[in-house]
């Protein structure tokens, strides 16, 4: 975000009151209007010593004007003085968090304001819809444009499409920034836990030979491709007289069905007893041990490990290339609120029988609901629009 | 010695209205005009109305003020702006004789109770020590009042400029106020700067009427008041041209010799209504723009020419007039001009116009950076209310932006101040879908009627008119249609949809009461005006459950009251833009200031948070 060097910078020598030497350190001042927070900052890079750390912040804290700051209060300066809109806080926030190369340049796209530079095209898009109708109401005895229709139908459509392709992404960048669920399913002793263990490269499920060790749903964290993904073992599917054992399947075939992907180890008896999508995979268990056909796995040998890998990477992968910068679930009802609004405006304006005032108003609405994603919004604003387009006035 | 509760300094629009609101108060008013007969000029177009300024008129006469009822006595050509849109956004409006309106407004001051005017000029300003407590006059002799509203219009420091020729004056003919000007800059108000244009008036015997399209009044007249029955004044109808590429040559070639852009005037002129210098530079690719010849009365062979106000030199406005179709042998009786003039910062009011620096003191109108009849009656009313709620001691009035233009445009100036002169349009309230011109007196009469300003004749009427909305729509809410029965008379609606109250099918557009008595075999007797208002309100009944929502969430942050002289370069994190702008606007509640330009929901939830940091504080210094 610091676009420019601070002119201000050297090695300085920092003492105390009665001259004592602290240490040598670098001094960057930032003028104001030049740094993140946008007031004027100067930042000591000490050596990295507790103890010369803390003497220092001893000294400064001694100062009456100084304190430390808050938590997030950088952060809330640069929001407050407009260095930051509220999107890019929230990437800055996913940016700190970031645990995979995936969810660490998804934030940057975030935090570099591109949620924000999105909105403000709507927002102008809808600005201009608004001006036109509002022209037609409020200066109808000037020269302003009689049909206004066709442009106002051609933006608030243009948006509608653009809205909704970021919408259906958040889905997907929710998952981005939490993870995505892979179950693995299938009867008992299927080798799901030693699957797990295996991709996970750790003992995290317990695994025994007798059937029906996992009675609860054990969550793995992952980094494929730089994608997080949670693999969930779940209990074996089989009928059971066992009630704890019945809630654990129960919750497994719950779990299942909520997550992204489902990986299905089928063993030679066995028939599938959940519905399957397309993008499910399904396996031969205990590849070591059985024979057949379709692809075979084993947690043991390590067969088919790699391939099940590179196949989950692909179908996240593609998930993750429709994510747009919208972000968050926040977002997505921001966003799906606004379509709603729109598509209510387009629909009466393309009836031919319409109120321009409660188009009006729809468009008001969902501009409003846009400005929500980073802020603000002004009447001032679309009368702006109207003066710097038409020539208004008799 | 004469002693006063009100005394209001001019005659104009806002003057004449502060001073009938003060009065119907029952508090005793005078009005100082310099002449009698300078009481409701209209001293720009001969107009009353429009969009947003009709919503002003019909709320001013909700509050029975007088500019609706005198407009209505003057009109002689009503046009309801918009016919064809939404009833929120149709506004009233007609061209006015000018003798007809300044002699009704003439008679409605004479007949005001409790009120006299004082023929003279208020020189300067009786003061002990912060509190103005009466005026001086010209002769040196003393009025004495509780309150005094200034409404100087353009006569603060006004500059009148035709060409490269420039003279002091307020309009043609008249002085500025120097000294009252010099009384204002000791009390270190912030000042700025605005100009605005008029065209020049031509003699309507020259005009070739014959080959010009002509603009006739609508056949069934909109009136203002919600007390008049009918038109008094005889019909005409405007004539309509259009400038053309000569027109646009000769003002392009003569530009440097315009007032405005030979760089004579400094002040800010409203983007609306631009000179027609400025509308060649800016819209240099229109060939043409119209121009509506208004006649300035019946009696009168002045004509208005809108669309072409200008500040270049007499020569060219004589050539480029005489370019126009039907203006090819017209005579300029008086020259157009443009006029500089200072205005106050309104910003340094309350919201009851009273300046904050200055106990006593109103001001209402132009002075305040505003333009329009319309917008100077709305503050002159404000005004003249609240100076005479002070001076019986009771609350100050607050209007607000949910229930009227006159809040939306007290609110907007005193909280976001001007950058041109400011005029209503119907865009600036965002609850627009409520604050329509056909239901003004539902929103304001009864209000009114507790203030104590408004008269018994109109409290009886409006009485009789609400009672048969209320019996009209009870009867609508008994009758009950079938979905299959509203669509088979023709609304687009499906079929299978719930039965529903014949109040309810109103909401639907293209249902109406044709229809109910289609259905329901029974003429329901009523005034059309009262069936009009039921269709009114149940159009945008869902939107206006909607914007209660917006409304709620208003309300919450007006909770959050502000104290007055808050310095907010406590609150840490506020950016200075900010702290500057608060500190100078000092909003009365978390709402106004959220209406601040630049304002963030981040900046209003530290100050929300500040102010409870605050009165923990003083909660645990109490008590502890």
């Amino acid at each position: 975000m610091m676009k420019t060097v601070p002119s201000r910078r050297g090695l300085r020598t920092l003492v105390d009151a009665t001259g004592e030497h602290l240490d040598e350190a670098l001094v960057l001042v930032f003028p104001s209007g030049q740094s993140f927070t946008g007031e004027e900052v100067v930042e000591l890079h000490l050596h990295g010593s507790i103890a010369v750390v803390s003497a220092v912040l001893r000294l400064l804290g001694d100062m009456p004007e100084l304190r430390p700051a808050e938590a997030g209060e950088f952060t809330r300066r640069a929001l407050d003085n407009g260095r930051l809109d509220l999107a890019q806080v929230e990437g800055l926030a996913d940016l700190i968090d970031a645990e995979t190369e995936g969810q660490r340049r998804q934030a940057l796209r975030v935090l570099s304001g591109d949620l924000g530079t999105l909105a403000e095209g709507w927002r102008h898009k809808l600005l201009r819809a608004a001006a036109l109708l509002e022209a037609t109401i409020d200066f109808v005895d000037e020269d302003v444009p009689v049909d206004v229709r066709p442009e106002v139908i051609e933006l608030l459509s243009t948006v509608q499409t653009e809205l909704a392709r970021e919408a259906s992404g958040v889905v997907f960048a929710e998952r981005l920034r939490h993870g995505f669920e892979v179950a693995i399913v299938g009867a008992p002793n299927a080798g799901k836990s030693t699957l797990l263990n295996r991709l996970a490269g750790r003992e995290a499920a317990i695994t025994s030979e007798i059937a029906g060790t996992t009675r609860d749903v054990i969550e793995v964290k992952m980094d494929l491709s730089g994608i997080p993904v949670t693999i969930l073992d779940t209990a074996g599917l089989r009928e059971t007289d066992d009630v704890v054992e019945g809630i654990g399947v129960q919750r497994a075939k719950d779990r299942a069905e909520k997550a992204d992907v489902r990986v299905y180890l089928q063993l030679p008896d066995d028939t599938v007893s959940i519905d399957l999508s397309t993008d499910d995979i399904l396996l031969r268990a205990k590849s070591d041990l059985h024979t057949g056909s379709g692809d075979g796995i084993s947690g043991i040998s390590g067969d088919g490990v790699d391939q099940l890998i590179s196949d989950l990477s692909g179908i996240l992968s593609s998930r993750v290339a429709t994510v747009g910068v919208a972000m968050r679930e926040r977002h997505r009802l921001a966003m799906e609120k606004s379509l709603g609004f729109l598509k209510f405006a387009q629909n009466a304006m393309e009836s031919g029988v319409f109120m321009e005032d409660l188009v009006a108003e729809d468009i008001r609405t969902a501009t409003r609901a846009i400005d929500s994603l980073v802020g603000r919004i002004d009447v001032e604003d679309v009368l702006g629009e109207i003066f710097s387009s038409f020539c208004i006035g008799k | 010695m004469k002693h006063f509760d009100v005394v209001v300094i001019g005659g104009g629009h806002a003057g004449a209205e502060a001073a009938l609101a003060a009065a119907r108060m029952g508090v005793q008013t005078a009005l100082v005009t310099l002449s009698q007969e300078t009481i409701g000029v209209m001293s720009c177009n001969p107009a009353i109305g429009g969009l947003g300024k009709g919503h002003l008129v019909r709320e001013i006469d909700a509050l029975d003020g007088a500019m609706g009822r005198v407009a209505d006595a003057a009109g002689i050509q009503f046009r309801l702006l918009n016919r064809k849109k939404g009833p929120a956004v149709q506004g009233p409006r007609t061209q006015a004789d000018r003798k007809l309106y300044r002699n009704a407004m003439q008679a409605e001051v004479a007949g005001a109770q409790n009120l006299s005017v004082v023929v003279g000029e208020a020189t300067d300003l009786m003061m002990d020590g912060d509190r103005v407590v009466g005026i001086i006059l010209g002769d040196g002799s003393e009025v004495k009042s509780k309150t005094v509203i200034l409404t100087t219009g353009t006569f603060l420091r006004g500059i009148i400029h035709i060409g490269d020729v420039s003279k002091p004056g307020g309009r043609m003919g008249e002085n500025p106020a120097i000294k009252m000007a010099e009384r204002l800059d000791s009390f270190d108000l912030p000042l700025g700067r605005l100009k605005t244009g008029t065209p020049p008036r031509l003699d309507g015997r020259t005009i070739n009427w014959g080959i010009l399209e002509m603009q006739p009044g609508d056949d069934d007249p909109v009136l203002f008041s919600f007390l008049s029955k009918g038109v008094q004044a005889k019909q005409i109808s405007c004539g309509i041209t259009h400038t053309n590429n000569q027109t646009h040559d000769i003002i392009r070639e003569n530009l440097t010799r315009s007032a405005m852009y030979g760089g004579h005037i400094d002040g800010i002129g409203p983007r609306y209504c631009p000179s027609i210098e400025d509308k060649i530079v800016r819209f240099g690719d229109k060939d043409s723009h119209q121009i509506f010849l208004e006649p300035e009365g019946i009696d009168d062979h002045t004509v208005y020419p809108n669309g072409i106000s200008t500040s270049l030199p007499i020569d060219v406005q004589e050539r480029y007039v005489r370019s126009i179709v039907g203006l090819e042998n017209t005579t300029i009786l008086q020259p157009g001009y443009a006029i500089e003039y200072d205005y106050v910062d309104p910003r340094a009011l309350s919201a009851t116009l009273e300046l904050r620096s200055v106990p006593g003191l109103y001001l209402a109108g132009q002075i305040n950076g505003t333009t329009g009849y319309e917008e100077a009656a709305a503050q002159g009313l404000v005004a003249g209310l609240n100076a005479a709620r002070a001076v019986k001691g009771e609350e100050t009035l607050n209007f607000r932006r949910r229930d009227s233009y006159i809040g939306v445009m007290i609110d907007d100036l005193t909280t976001r101040g001007v950058t041109e002169p400011y005029r209503m349009f119907t865009s600036r309230a965002e609850f627009r879908l409520s604050l329509r011109a056909d239901n003004a007196d539902q929103r304001l009469t009864s209000w009114g009627n507790e203030i104590g300003c408004v008269g018994e004749a109109r409290w009886n009427a409006f009485q009789t008119k609400l009672d048969a909305i209320n019996d009209t729509k009870q009867k609508l809410t008994a009758i009950t249609f079938s979905a299959r029965e509203i669509a088979s008379v023709g609304v687009n609606l499906s079929p299978d949809g719930p039965r529903r109250t014949a109040l309810d099918a109103l909401s639907l557009a293209d249902f109406d009461f044709t229809h109910i008595g289609e259905l329901y075999g029974d003429e329901l007797d009523q005034l059309p005006d009262i069936l009009q208002q039921i269709k009114n309100d149940a159009l945008y009944a869902n939107y206006i459950e909607r914007q209660a929502k917006d409304i709620a969430a208003m309300e919450r942050d007006e909770k959050h009251v502000l104290p007055k002289d808050m310095n907010y370069s406590l609150v840490v994190g506020l950016s200075n833009e900010l702290v500057q702008k608060l500190q100078h606007a000092q909003p009365r509640d978390v709402a106004q200031a959220g209406r601040i330009e630049g304002m963030t929901p981040a900046a209003l939830m530290l100050i929300v948070a500040w102010l409870k940091r605050q009165k923990q504080a003083s909660l645990e210094a109490t008590h502890g």
